[in-house]
C-alpha cells in the first residue's frame, strides 16, 4: 500500500529538507520511493508544497486531492489551502503559527479566523507550536524538525531509523539540534 | 551489486552525463535545469561552465564536439529559442564526439513566461529527442543519447519537465566509462556550412531521420507493455507515471524517443487496442503525427494543452471523477515575493514613489509587478526591458520615457541585455536603463556569472565590471549608487528620465540570501512612536505586519536588518536593533 505525504508551507520553511528527511527514512527501509520538490520562483516566500510517497512500487511523484494520508503544515492558513488534499481519513498535523501573505499585509485580504477550529469538524488534526520549541533548543530554525517528530508517529518507522536519515541529511554542525528538535516533537506526542 | 540511492531527476541527468564519460558541458541557468550543471560540476572529470547565455552554451558543446569528445549543454525550454540559431545548422553538421543537449520545459508554469514545448521546435529542427519519465531513466536515457548520437551522426535533445527535473527516484549507479577523443579531421562539406555544403547536408540530415524513425522499433527506451486490450495509452515522460498510477493493467506504448516516432510500434499497438489514447502533456506532438497516418486515437479534445497532468486529471476524463472528497477552502493567494532584506524593494519603492514605470526582464525583480510596489509594467524574455524601452521611445518620441525606465538584472544584462543596450547607443535613445546588479543569478539560486569573479567550479576568474563595459559600447552617463541608498536613488533616478542623454544606473547591493550578506543589526518598531500611518507598509516587505492595534510590527526571525523601512517612517518608530 502507498503513502502518500504532504509537507506545506511558506518558502523558506524547510518543507524541502523535511520531504528529504521522510523519503531517506524509506528508502532505508526498503521501500521505493518518489519526492516531488519546489525550486525557482515559488521559493520566494510563496506558498510551497512538497510530496513524498513510498511503498512497494510508486509511479506518480505527487499527491493530489482526496489521497493524502498525512499533511504536515507548517503554517495554519496553509494548513487549510490544502487541507482538501487528505483523504477521508487523513491526518493534518499543524505548526500553530501565522505568516501573512502580502495580499493580507497590504490589507486586500483577510486572515481567515479560526482556523484550526474549522479544519477539527472535518479532520483528525494535532497541531504543535513548533518555534517555541525551536527557540527554547536555541535555533528557530529546526522547527521542521520538531513537527517532523512530532507527525512521525503517522508516518511510521522506528524512532532510531529516523534519527540516523537525520544524522546523514542536514549539515553536520546542526546533526545533535536537529536530533534534538526530532524527539522534542516526537515526545510531546506521547505525552 | 550496484550501488542504489535517491536522485533529483537533474540530479541523476548528471550523473548519467558523467557516467557517459562527458568531457565538457557549458549551460546558463533557468528553472527547471540549473541543477543539472550544479550537480555535474562536482565531478572532476567534467569541464563544466556557466555561459552568458544558452547559445553560447550550445555553441561551446558543439566546438567540443568537432574537437572529438562527448559534449553537452543544458538549458530551459525559452532558453532554446536563445540556442535555436547553433541547434537548427548542428542538426546538419552532425557531430564529432557524442553531444547532447538537456532541455528542461515547465508545463504549469512554475518559474517560466510561456510553456512552448520543445519537441516542436526539435521536429523544425529535425533533432532527434528522448524523453525520460522518472530519475533511472533520466540517467539511462542519458547514456543511451550518447551511443544514439554517435552511431546516428547528430545532436540529440534529452527532455525534461519540472516535474521530472524536481522530483526524486531511486537510481543505480554505474561507473564512469573513459571513452576515446575522437581524431579530427578536416571537412569542408560536414563543418563549413555554406550553402554548397548545407545542400547536401539536408538530404544528410533527411536520410538520417528516416533511419531512426525506422531503426526506433528496435530501440530499448522505446515499450510496449501488453494489458487489457480494451483500453490503451500511447504515452512518454511523466505522463506514463500517471497512466499507471490510474490504469496499471493498460495497455501502453511508452515512447522514449518522441522524436522521431517509431510508426511500426505505433501501428501494432493501435492494431491490437481497440480505443487509443494519446497521453502527453503540452502539444499534441505524438498525436497529430498518429491521426497523420491514419490511426483513430483520443487526446486533446479530452486533455489539455495547458498546464501539468496528473493522475487525477486522466481519472476524471476516463471515470467522470477523482479522489476529491472535501470541498477546497476559499483562502488568500500567498504568491511569492522579494525577500526581507532584498535590495530590488528599495529600487522599487523609489519608482514607486516617483510613479515611473518599468519595461522588466527576467528575474527575481518581475515579482516589483505586484502590489504594493506595482512597478514592473511589461515581461518579455531575457534581455527584453532595454530593447522594449528603446521601441517605446521610437513609437511615442522622447517625453514618453520621461515616465519609464527599463530594469534588468546583472546576469540578465549579460545574457542578452548588452545587445539592447549597443542597440541603444547607436540608434540615439534617451531612456534610462537600471542595471540591478546583486551580485549573482538569483532567481535560479544564486548562480556564479560572468561579473562574480568565480566559475562554477568555484576558482577565482576575470570579473567582467559592468560600468566599464557600459562605457566602453558607448553609454555617455554610467551611475553607480548603492541601491539602499534612497535618497541619493531617487536624485539620480529624476535627473536620468529627465535629461535627453542615455544613461545607465547601476544600483549596488549584494542579494541577501547570498553567503555573508546578511544585514548586522534587525529592525523594530517602537510602539509608543508608531502612528499606524501604514507609510512603511507600502514597501512590501514580509517581515512586516499589522497587529490587532493597528500598530506595525516587524518579525525579528524574517527580518535581515537592511532598514529600508526606516526610510519611510516619519516619525521615526522604527529602531536598529542588535541581533
Amino acid at each position: 500500500m502507498t503513502k502518500n505525504i504532504m509537507i506545506v508551507g511558506v518558502g523558506g520553511q524547510g518543507t524541502l529538507l523535511t520531504s528529504r528527511i521522510i523519503g531517506k527514512t524509506a528508502m532505508e527501509m526498503g521501500l521505493d520511493v518518489k519526492i516531488s520538490e519546489v525550486h525557482g520562483m515559488a521559493q520566494r516566500g510563496g506558498s510551497v508544497v512538497t510530496f513524498v510517497r513510498f511503498g512497494e512500487k510508486v509511479y506518480e511523484p505527487v499527491v493530489e486531492e482526496g489521497q493524502a494520508d498525512v499533511i504536515i503544515a507548517f503554517e495554519r492558513l496553509e494548513a487549510l489551502r490544502y487541507a482538501h488534499f487528505l483523504k477521508k481519513d487523513g491526518v493534518l498535523v499543524v505548526n500553530d503559527c501565522r505568516i501573512d501573505p502580502m495580499t493580507v499585509v497590504i490589507g486586500a485580504k483577510q486572515y481567515p479566523a479560526e482556523i484550526l477550529e474549522g479544519l477539527k469538524q472535518e479532520h483528525e488534526l494535532y497541531a504543535i507550536d513548533g518555534q517555541s520549541i525551536a527557540k527554547e533548543l536555541g535555533n528557530a530554525k529546526v522547527l521542521n524538525s520538531v513537527v517532523l517528530g512530532y507527525a512521525a508517529k503517522f508516518i511510521g518507522f522506528e524512532k532510531d531509523t529516523w534519527l540516523d536519515v537525520i544524522a546523514s541529511t542536514v549539515p553536520q554542525k546542526t546533526i545533535e539540534i536537529n536530533q534534538n528538535a526530532f524527539l522534542k516533537g516526537y515526545d510531546s506526542h506521547q505525552a | 551489486m550496484a550501488k542504489k540511492t535517491i536522485m533529483l531527476g537533474n540530479e541523476a541527468i548528471a550523473r548519467g552525463a558523467f557516467e557517459a564519460g562527458v568531457k565538457v558541458s557549458s549551460a546558463y541557468p533557468g528553472t527547471p535545469s540549473t541543477e543539472i550543471s550544479e550537480y555535474l560540476a562536482k565531478y572532476e572529470e567534467v569541464y563544466t561552465e556557466w555561459a552568458p547565455n544558452e547559445k553560447v552554451a550550445a555553441e561551446v558543446a558543439i566546438g567540443a564536439s568537432i574537437a572529438g569528445v562527448r559534449s553537452m549543454a543544458c538549458m530551459k525550454h525559452v532558453g532554446l529559442n536563445v540556442a535555436a540559431d547553433p541547434l537548427y545548422t548542428f542538426a546538419y553538421t552532425g557531430v564529432g564526439g557524442g553531444s547532447v543537449i538537456v532541455v528542461a520545459d515547465d508545463p504549469g508554469l512554475a518559474s517560466s513566461q510561456n510553456e512552448q514545448d520543445t519537441r516542436m521546435i526539435a521536429r523544425a529542427a529535425h533533432v532527434p529527442v528522448l524523453e525520460p519519465s522518472d530519475s533511472q531513466e533520466a540517467k539511462d536515457f542519458m547514456k543511451y543519447a550518447y551511443e544514439l548520437s554517435e552511431a546516428y551522426d547528430t545532436p540529440v535533445i534529452l527532455r525534461t519537465t519540472t516535474k521530472l527535473a524536481h522530483s526524486q527516484s531511486t537510481v543505480e549507479l554505474c561507473d564512469r566509462v573513459e571513452v576515446e577523443t575522437k581524431k579530427y579531421e578536416r571537412s569542408v562539406p560536414k563543418f563549413v556550412m555554406m550553402p554548397a555544403s548545407a545542400i547536401g547536408r539536408h538530404l544528410v540530415v533527411e536520410d538520417r531521420e528516416n533511419r531512426m524513425a525506422k531503426d526506433a522499433a528496435s530501440f530499448p527506451i522505446n515499450r510496449m507493455e501488453m494489458g487489457d486490450t480494451e483500453i490503451g495509452f500511447i504515452t512518454c515522460g511523466i505522463a506514463y507515471q500517471y497512466v499507471k498510477e490510474v490504469c496499471p493493467n493498460a495497455s501502453v506504448l511508452k515512447l522514449g524517443l518522441v522524436n522521431p516516432i517509431s510508426r511500426e510500434l505505433v501501428e501494432e499497438f493501435c492494431g491490437k487496442v481497440k480505443t487509443v489514447y494519446v497521453f502527453e502533456e503540452l502539444e499534441p506532438v505524438i498525436e497529430e503525427q498518429v491521426r497523420a497516418w491514419g490511426f483513430s486515437v483520443k487526446g486533446k479534445e479530452c486533455f489539455t494543452r495547458q498546464g501539468e497532468y496528473s493522475a487525477n486529471l486522466l481519472k476524471k476524463v476516463l471515470y467522470g471523477a477523482d479522489d476529491a472528497v472535501f470541498a477546497k477552502a476559499d483562502t488568500p493567494n500567498r504568491p511569492p515575493i522579494l525577500c526581507p532584506g532584498c535590495p530590488h524593494r528599495s529600487v522599487f519603492s523609489v519608482l514607486n514613489k516617483l510613479k515611473i514605470h518599468a519595461a522588466g526582464d527576467i528575474g527575481c525583480y518581475t515579482l516589483g509587478a505586484v502590489a504594493p510596489l506595482s512597478v514592473i509594467d511589461t515581461t518579455i524574455c531575457m534581455g527584453a526591458s532595454i530593447s522594449t524601452l528603446h521601441g517605446m521611445e521610437k513609437a511615442c518620441g522622447e517625453g514618453y520615457v520621461k515616465n519609464w525606465v527599463a530594469v534588468i538584472g546583472d546576469s540578465t544584462f549579460l545574457h542578452t541585455g548588452i545587445n539592447s543596450l549597443i542597440n541603444m547607443v547607436y540608434n540615439k535613445a534617451t531612456g534610462t536603463v537600471m542595471i540591478l546588479d546583486n551580485r549573482t543569478t538569483g532567481m535560479t539560486g544564486h548562480q556564479e556569472h560572468a561579473a562574480t569573479g568565480k566559475t562554477l567550479k568555484g576558482e577565482d576568474t576575470n570579473a567582467v565590471d559592468l560600468a566599464e563595459l557600459c562605457h566602453a559600447v558607448g553609454v555617455k552617463n554610467v551611475i553607480e549608487v548603492n541601491a539602499f541608498d534612497v535618497v541619493e536613488l531617487e536624485r539620480i533616478v529624476k535627473e536620468s528620465v529627465a535629461s535627453d542623454t542615455l544613461t545607465v544606473i547601476i544600483t549596488k547591493s549584494p542579494c541577501v540570501l547570498l553567503k555573508g550578506q546578511k544585514f548586522p543589526n534587525r529592525c523594530a518598531v517602537n510602539p509608543d512612536a508608531c502612528r499606524k500611518c501604514g507609510a512603511c507598509m507600502k514597501i512590501g516587505c514580509p517581515a512586516m505586519t499589522r497587529g490587532e492595534d493597528g500598530k506595525v510590527r516587524i518579525d525579528e526571525t524574517m527580518c535581515n536588518g537592511c532598514g529600508l523601512c526606516k526610510n519611510y517612517c516619519k516619525f521615526n518608530a522604527i529602531e536598529t536593533v542588535v541581533r
